[in-house]
């Protein structure tokens, strides 16, 4: 399997930098820019850089059951992730993500039958003087309030 | 958007000097060589990297990330004489609830960063680094590959630094999703390409780091502080602080506050003087209740313990501590058990299951503090949060048992009145969807 010719260069640089015999550094950054690109932590993916690191496939998956934003199953195409952390909480990070569960029909870790949105709960964002935060996909949306967030998802729905 | 906030004139801008108005795109090289960028590099080329570490010493830096652990002390401890490489990292993994202060420096002065690493390197002999950096950040992970790009163009980094003939090399590493990463051990592990699981200590990274040389690792904004402490000399920046807490730290307001943002305070300014006059006080012109003062794993003070310095010792006198600078605002209207029974959801989320107080310690604490929020419970239960909590301090590999431990043990204690009031209003056999059953430990 190839990626990207960028992707390519990307993996090159990133294996260097780790000590010789240490290539296994790579691992997770591999994967979360792999699965980017492809969507998910295929079989083939995890094949390829198992190969390409010379580890074996229980020491991929055990990584994959530890990273929450490592996949085995595409997301959609967005990917909504509400904080209902501390400092959203408080400022209404709860109902920012009921809200978008109504919106989307959808619930915790679902996906739309569409395959266009998927939506997350998520832990602290690092956002939290400009809570409530949200992210799409790597995209940070700040200061949330219900009609933004209908506002966004309509317009993400435009650009299908 | 931009995330700066506008300067208020209690602020003290040292790492945020660059930032007299709020903008939105980062210092890129060349506006940073016109403003004393690489002159704290080239400054430490000339010295004795023993002269490094005694300057920082001096200046009484102290880490930013949580711990408050001396810098300068903590770089002493690696043996420049090993034989092994030598390795600089920088933690990145802003993951504290209530912390977003990592973020503001790497997105707006990318450079500064990248000087504080080469002058820790270049204290500790190494030739490689690492910026780990937590992955919902790629953000900011783009801007410091390309201030990192533009650094080996103008050979600040490289085989042969600015000619001397001293190899550094530096790279971004994505996470990808765990808080536990941000305990450096765990960090380690992941770097390493491996599960975040703690381990055991010593050997502390200083002698076996990652892939097991000697190695600093640091938060953001502790190397941040360091060209101006290398520019001004350490006693300038201990003078900014107080004794033993020398310089300024970022404080991000957060929650039930006028002008939520990240700042830049002396170490020991009061509590309220940041909330009341930086912040505008509490919002919608309420009465304040309580602060988490150091981000969630900080023990609570209830708004009559406000009035202190806020500096790492004398938050560690009033029961809490300075932590990450994360400050959250809880307003007269909080509930208290549900912001406990929130911060307990996350721990258990984010234990990492390796040691077995904190997997369970979390698992149990999040059980019970969601049926206090339901109003299900009775004072035992209460009791039962102290008992829990109580095991898991001191027991665990690495901090976050004490993590959960701490807010739990100072909720239940200081807010034991209302949880209690809670529970005398709810009705206790009122079927509720989603309740855990009721055990007795």
């Amino acid at each position: 399997m190839t990626f990207s010719p960028e992707l390519e260069a990307r993996f090159a640089k990133m294996i260097a930098s780790y000590p010789p015999g240490r290539q296994k550094g790579a691992l997770i950054p591999m994967l979360l820019y792999a699965q980017d690109e492809v969507g998910a932590v295929t079989d083939e993916v995890i094949e390829e850089v198992s190969r390409r690191l010379n580890v074996s496939r229980v020491e991929v998956e055990e990584v994959l059951g530890y990273y929450t934003m490592l996949t085995r199953e595409p997301r959609g195409k967005y990917h909504l992730q509400i904080c209902t952390n501390i400092s959203c909480l408080l400022t209404g990070g709860e109902e920012l993500f009921q809200h978008a569960c109504r919106k989307l029909g959808i619930g915790n870790r679902e996906k739309t039958p569409d395959g266009q949105f998927s939506l997350e709960e998520v832990e602290c964002l690092g956002a939290c003087s400009w809570a409530p935060a949200m992210q799409v996909n790597y995209d940070f949306h700040y200061h949330m309030t219900p009609e933004k967030l209908d506002q966004l998802i309509d317009s993400l729905r435009k650009l299908q | 958007m931009t995330l700066l906030a506008p300067p208020h004139p209690l602020e003290k801008r040292v790492l945020l000097r660059r930032f007299p108005e709020p903008r939105t795109e980062p210092v890129w090289i060349d506006e940073y060589l016109r403003t004393d960028g690489y002159e704290a590099i080239r400054k430490a080329l000339a010295m004795e990297p023993e002269q490094i570490v005694d300057e920082v010493k001096k200046s009484a830096l102290r880490g930013r990330g949580g711990a408050g652990f001396p810098t300068g002390m903590k770089w002493s401890f690696v043996d420049r004489k090993s034989p092994k490489p030598k390795y600089v990292v920088v933690n990145a993994d802003e993951g504290e609830p209530g912390t977003c202060k990592d973020r503001i420096l790497m997105g707006y002065d990318p450079h500064r960063l990248i000087e504080g690493v080469l002058i820790g390197g270049r204290a500790i002999g190494a030739n490689r680094g690492w910026i780990y950096i937590r992955g919902e950040y790629r953000e900011y992970i783009d801007i410091l590959d390309r201030a990192i790009a533009e650094a080996y163009e103008r050979g600040f980094l490289g085989s042969n630094v600015l000619g001397t003939g001293w190899e550094f090399h530096l790279s971004t590493h994505t996470g990808a999703g765990s808080y536990e990463c941000g305990e450096e051990t765990a960090l380690l592990e992941s770097l390493e390409g491996k599960r975040g699981n703690p381990r055991l200590k010593p050997p502390f990274p200083a002698t076996s780091g990652a892939f097991q040389c000697p190695t600093i690792v640091n938060n953001v904004e502790t190397f941040c502080a360091v060209p101006d402490i290398i520019l001004n000399g350490g006693e300038w920046y201990a003078a900014l602080g107080t004794p033993k807490n020398g310089g300024t730290r970022l404080v991000c307001l957060s929650g039930h506050i006028e002008r939520p943002g990240v700042y830049e305070v002396p170490l020991g300014m009061n509590l309220l003087t940041i909330l009341n006059e930086i912040g505008g006080g509490v919002w919608k012109g309420r009465k304040l209740k309580a602060v988490i003062p150091g981000g969630s794993s900080s023990p609570v003070l209830k708004a009559e313990e406000c009035d202190i310095p806020a500096d790492y010792d004398s938050l560690a006198k009033a029961g809490s501590m300075l932590g990450s600078g994360a400050t959250v605002v809880l307003d007269e209207t909080t509930d208290m058990a549900k912001v406990l029974a929130r911060l307990m959801k996350f721990y258990a989320h984010e234990s990492c299951g390796w040691c077995i107080p904190c997997r369970e310690g979390t698992t149990w604490l999040k059980k019970i503090t969601a049926r206090l929020e339901e109003g299900i419970g009775s004072e035992r239960d209460i009791d039962t949060i102290d008992r829990i909590s109580q095991s898991m301090l001191g027991r665990t590999f690495c901090p976050l048992g004490d993590a959960a431990a701490m807010p739990a043990m100072a909720i239940a204690r200081k807010f034991r009145e209302e949880i209690l009031e809670k529970l005398s209003r709810a009705d206790a056999f009122a079927p509720v969807e989603g309740a855990q059953p009721l055990v007795v430990l």
